[in-house]
């Protein structure tokens, strides 16, 4: 399981003079992010029928679009998922606008399904989503919580109803992120426990609406069969985003932007061969978007640190920070092969530790 | 009668709300929090049953909260209490502690005296309850 | 501290350089400076015994030769030079003194910082370690004062003392009492009562809501009500008091005696009597004081000292001895609760001071902090804590600024605060008991329980007739005098 500190993580209690003991308390139920995103809560006074509200200013008081941004700056492409964020924020906004008329109404469903494919950005995409919920005032903390199958299901009778309650209880007060949910339900073993763990998260998202927003990601195809067999999940999922594959050209510019991070540059007669290797990799098995393109350049700098220090000479700047054709060239994928995503990377990490998506291959994916 | 254990038995029973900002106080302080219930109060009885384990990494109270109405549920007549715990080097012991749930009725207990030589007397407290094997404790009340 | 333009620190010059041995033994009175007591180079070791001495030279006097002085004359030093020092390795028994700094806004007086090398002192003895210290010197007539204000303690020698019997960790979890300050109430009037009377105090204060009751310094076994009966009459209000609310109750029954074989007859009735804590007064002497601590923690009795008679010393800030050393003392000597001002209340107590003195007695690691006093580190390598106590008029009404100041490791005692309350002592203990329950909630709400202090109470008044009515009757009185035990360096003005 992984955790991520919200925006506004707790702030670390200050420890005042007297005494080591916390003698002045420091802000406990209320938090500010670190980008001023504060937890709003239900205005107290309502306001009369002829009041107006800014919604462009409420908008800019969440920093909706600062979250966006962000997303923008670490995320290439995914227009349709930007939109359905940028959709969900209106959504909550004009949600807070009613409650301050004083117009009751059920507070919008957010648990949400993100479909698509490895390496699209779904784990950075719900860290961003639960930071934004938080900023709106529907999530307390905005932490994330990263879990799979592993993390809920118990190997034995009377473990599973614990381990899948301890994490719920981690996530309150965030978002729960639920990867490659359909794992839980395996109907060819009848005894399985995931049934069980499905349960207990069918109600803490029917009546713990209030203190986590779950996400259940995964492949499209998987999760419609997941859905079509557990239909009081479904139901209880009240906003679908898609996240697409991305083509090639993405795939370039998200290489240059792990490029760039990284102080490395690519030849100018690498970048058609680096095109090359992403098509032909793109059609291959196991082919996992963002995180292959970063595992492809990890391998391309090991070929690259063999090939500078078998070479005769000394060594310029110029050359430690440059990745020439040679340096793709080498990989299998060009024999037709597909590269071995499962094994480690390059620099000897395992392939799924990627900064970006804590996903993990599981058996059968 | 009313025991008085616990940080906050001079105060009206705490509401759900006010046990939820005792618990993020300890949660924004990185203690994990235990719920403890029993059915013999007396003061010498360190240690209650623990509802489930203690609960570490949480970041919020609401999860607290709800595990603390499920030992509710299953125990509607026993004591329950929350502790804090603080694991900091040359601490290291119970940081907060305080009942959020009382039996309906409290017997208390009565003060046995032994007289001995010397004028000296020696004193054992014991909860009437004691007097009912456990599992049978103030069954009276629980209907 | 920063040192000035003032002349004064032009001094050095008048102090000559440490003389070679063939020169330094020639017989006669020669300054200790010359001696090697003066020693700016010198390198401490992380075994030395540190000391920071306020001194006042008489006239004419160099603060390095003062410095020097007082470092000789608790060290190795006489007034004049003798041969047989040349049997020794001398150098190495001399006390060093390495530093001297003027002292903000006087312009008589320096801060001398002396080394001693661990070999002076005995394993684990507080009385070896203070004849050493303050043994002669005090009297010395080149100082018209000095006052020892902090000591620094090396691991090495702390690990060879017992430290608190118990310690704030054992104490708590001995007492089930978790989360807040622990309350108290010394019985009063302080002399007269007969015995039957007392026990019936401990029985109404334990019962309305205090954990202890406390004899007080100058109770012991007088005509008016002798120890024995004392010790059975408080302890049956005790017991009583702990049925009545199922909580550990406690009081501080008082051992003090003319001799140690009478203290440990007390204190073994005490025992037999179950009760959870004894208590002695800091006048029985530093060894009594590590005896008793020692046969606290065998017999599982908690300890409990009152500092009677260290105003005498520690109170007047040019000369004596300051509190955070006493504090320090007492915590090596082994003592579990140590009265150590209120800040407040009635007795003397500046607020960074007292913070000083709470952090020395509380902390493992305390950082040096001019500003509260706290001249050096202090590594009390994991020795237990001593639990401060605040007694001294303090009443409910101050519950937000003792909570504030003292923090949660404290025991708040109000003698006059409880028994003087107008609807009886059971009412009283219980106005202290609310006022501090809601007061420790409030603060753990995130409130700013300081500006709201009076409103907190207010409120938790109207649900409590006692607390209302204590109120009402002390809720305006303070004691609003300037400490005269105050730290050179101010930092912020505190509140009060």
């Amino acid at each position: 399981m992984k955790e991520q500190e919200g925006p506004g993580g707790p702030p670390k209690p200050k420890r005042a003079g007297f005494g080591g003991r916390p003698a002045s308390s420091s802000s406990s139920s209320e938090e500010s992010g670190e980008d001023g995103g504060e937890p709003q809560e239900p205005a107290e006074e309502l306001l009369a029928d002829d009041a107006t509200i800014d919604l462009v200013a409420d908008r800019a008081k969440a920093g909706v679009d600062e979250v966006l941004a962000e997303l923008d700056r670490e995320l290439v492409g995914l227009l349709p998922v930007k939109q359905r964020i940028s959709e969900i924020a209106a959504l909550l906004l004009v949600d807070r606008a009613r409650r301050r008329f004083g117009l009751e109404s059920e507070r919008p469903n957010l648990h949400m399904s993100f479909t698509g494919s490895p390496g699209t950005g779904k784990t950075t995409v719900a860290m961003r989503m639960a930071s934004l919920l938080h900023r709106l005032g529907y999530l307390r903390r905005g932490h994330l919580v990263a879990v799979t199958r592993d993390d809920l299901v118990g190997q034995y009778v009377g473990h599973t109803a614990p381990k899948t309650k301890d994490v719920v209880k981690r996530a309150m007060g965030g978002l729960l992120f639920i990867d490659e949910a359909y794992y839980l339900y395996r109907p060819e073993n009848e005894r399985d426990y995931g049934q069980e763990s499905i349960e207990i998260l069918l109600q803490v998202m029917e009546n713990d609406r209030d203190d986590l927003v779950v996400v259940l990601a995964g492949y499209a195809d998987r999760m419609d069969v997941f859905f079509k067999s557990n239909p009081g999940m479904s139901s209880r999922v009240g906003h679908h985003l898609d996240f697409p594959e991305y083509d090639v050209k993405e795939l370039l510019d998200i290489s240059g932007l792990i490029l760039a991070k990284q102080n490395f540059r690519l030849d100018p007669e690498a970048e058609p061969v680096l095109r090359d290797y992403l098509t032909r990799r793109r059609e291959q098995p196991r082919f996992a978007n963002a995180r292959s393109v970063r595992n492809a350049l990890e391998r391309a700098r090991l070929r690259q640190a063999r090939r500078l220090v078998t070479a005769e000479g000394d060594v310029s700047k110029d050359d430690l920070v440059t990745l020439i054709a040679d340096d793709f060239l080498g990989s299998r994928v060009f024999d037709g092969e597909p590269d071995d995503e499962s094994d480690t990377d390059a620099a000897g990490r395992p392939a799924e530790e990627s900064a970006e998506e804590p996903v993990k291959e599981s058996a059968g994916g | 009668m009313r025991i008085t254990q616990g940080q906050f038995s001079y105060l009206p029973e705490l509401t759900d709300e006010e046990i939820s900002a005792q618990v993020q106080y300890a949660l924004d302080r990185e203690w994990p929090l235990s719920i403890e219930y029993t059915d013999d109060p007396h003061p010498r009885n360190t240690y209650w049953e623990m509802h489930d384990l203690p609960m570490f990494d949480l970041k919020d109270a609401a999860g607290v909260v709800k595990e603390i109405n499920e030992a509710r549920k299953q125990h509607p007549e026993h004591y329950i209490r929350v502790n804090a715990y603080d694991a900091t080097l040359s601490r290291q012991t119970v940081a907060m502690s305080y009942i959020v749930q009382r039996p309906s009725e409290e017997p208390g207990f009565r003060l046995e005296r032994t007289e001995d030589s010397n004028r000296q007397i020696r004193y054992t407290t014991h909860a009437y309850v004691t007097d009912v094997p456990t599992g049978q404790r103030y069954k009276q009340n629980q209907q | 501290m920063t040192v000035t333009d003032d002349p004064k620190t032009e001094a050095p010059k008048t102090v000559k350089k440490k003389r070679d041995d063939a020169e330094r033994f020639k017989s006669g009175v020669i300054p200790y400076a010359e001696m090697g007591y003066w020693e700016p180079d010198y390198e401490i070791k992380v075994t030395d015994v540190l000391c920071a001495f306020r001194i006042t030279p008489q006239p004419g006097v160099p603060p390095e030769e003062a410095g020097a002085a007082v470092a000789g004359e608790s060290s190795t030093a006489t007034w004049t030079v003798v041969w047989t020092d040349r049997l020794t390795t001398h150098t190495h028994y001399q006390a060093k003194c390495y530093k001297v700094d003027p002292v903000n806004g006087r312009d008589d007086q320096w801060i001398a910082y002396i080394a001693y090398d661990i070999d002076l002192f005995e394993e684990g003895s507080i009385a070896n370690l203070t004849s050493s210290i303050i043994g002669n010197v005090f009297g010395f007539k080149a100082l018209k004062a000095l006052r020892l204000e902090d000591m620094r303690i090396p691991v090495a020698y702390t690990k060879t003392f017992q430290g608190p019997a118990h310690g704030i960790v054992v104490e708590r979890e001995y007492l089930g009492k978790f989360g807040r300050p622990l309350l108290g109430a010394t019985t009063k009037p302080k002399l007269g009562l007969s015995a039957r009377n007392y026990g019936r105090v401990v029985y109404e204060a334990c019962r309305g809501g205090l954990d202890f009751t406390k004899d007080d310094e100058n109770i012991n076994s007088q005509p008016f009500m002798r120890w024995r009966d004392r010790f059975l009459y408080s302890m049956e209000g005790v017991n009583r008091a702990q049925a009545e609310t199922g909580e550990v109750k406690g009081h501080y029954l008082n051992v003090t005696a003319a001799t140690m074989e009478e203290m440990y007859e007390r204190a073994e009735f005490a025992k037999a009597l179950g009760s959870v804590i004894i208590m002695i007064d800091l006048t029985v002497g530093y060894t009594a004081i590590q005896s008793m601590a020692k046969w606290a923690r065998a017999n599982g009795v908690l300890l409990h000292l009152h500092r009677a008679g260290h105003g005498t010393y520690t109170r007047q800030k040019d000369h004596g001895v300051s509190f955070r050393v006493i504090a320090k003392w007492m915590r090596l000597a082994g003592v579990d609760h140590i009265h150590a001002g209120t800040v407040v209340g009635k007795l003397e107590g500046d607020p960074m001071a007292t913070a000083g003195f709470y952090d020395t007695l509380r902390k493992d690691q305390v950082e040096v902090d001019l500003s509260k006093g706290l001249f050096f580190e202090q590594d009390w390598g994991r020795m237990g804590a001593c639990m401060p106590v605040a007694s001294g008029g303090i009443h409910a009404g101050q519950m937000h600024q003792l909570l504030h100041y003292l923090g949660e490791d404290v025991i708040l005692q109000f003698g006059g605060g409880t028994i003087g309350h107008p609807m009886g002592i059971a009412a009283g203990a219980e106005a202290n008991r609310v006022a501090l329950e809601a007061m420790v909630k409030a603060r753990n709400e995130g409130r700013d329980y300081m500006k709201e202090g009076r409103d907190i109470l207010k409120l938790a008044a109207k649900s409590n007739a006692a607390l209302d009515a204590a109120l009402d009757l002390w809720g305006d009185i303070t004691f609003d005098y300037t400490s005269t035990d105050v730290p050179d360096v101010v930092a912020t003005p505190t509140q009060s």
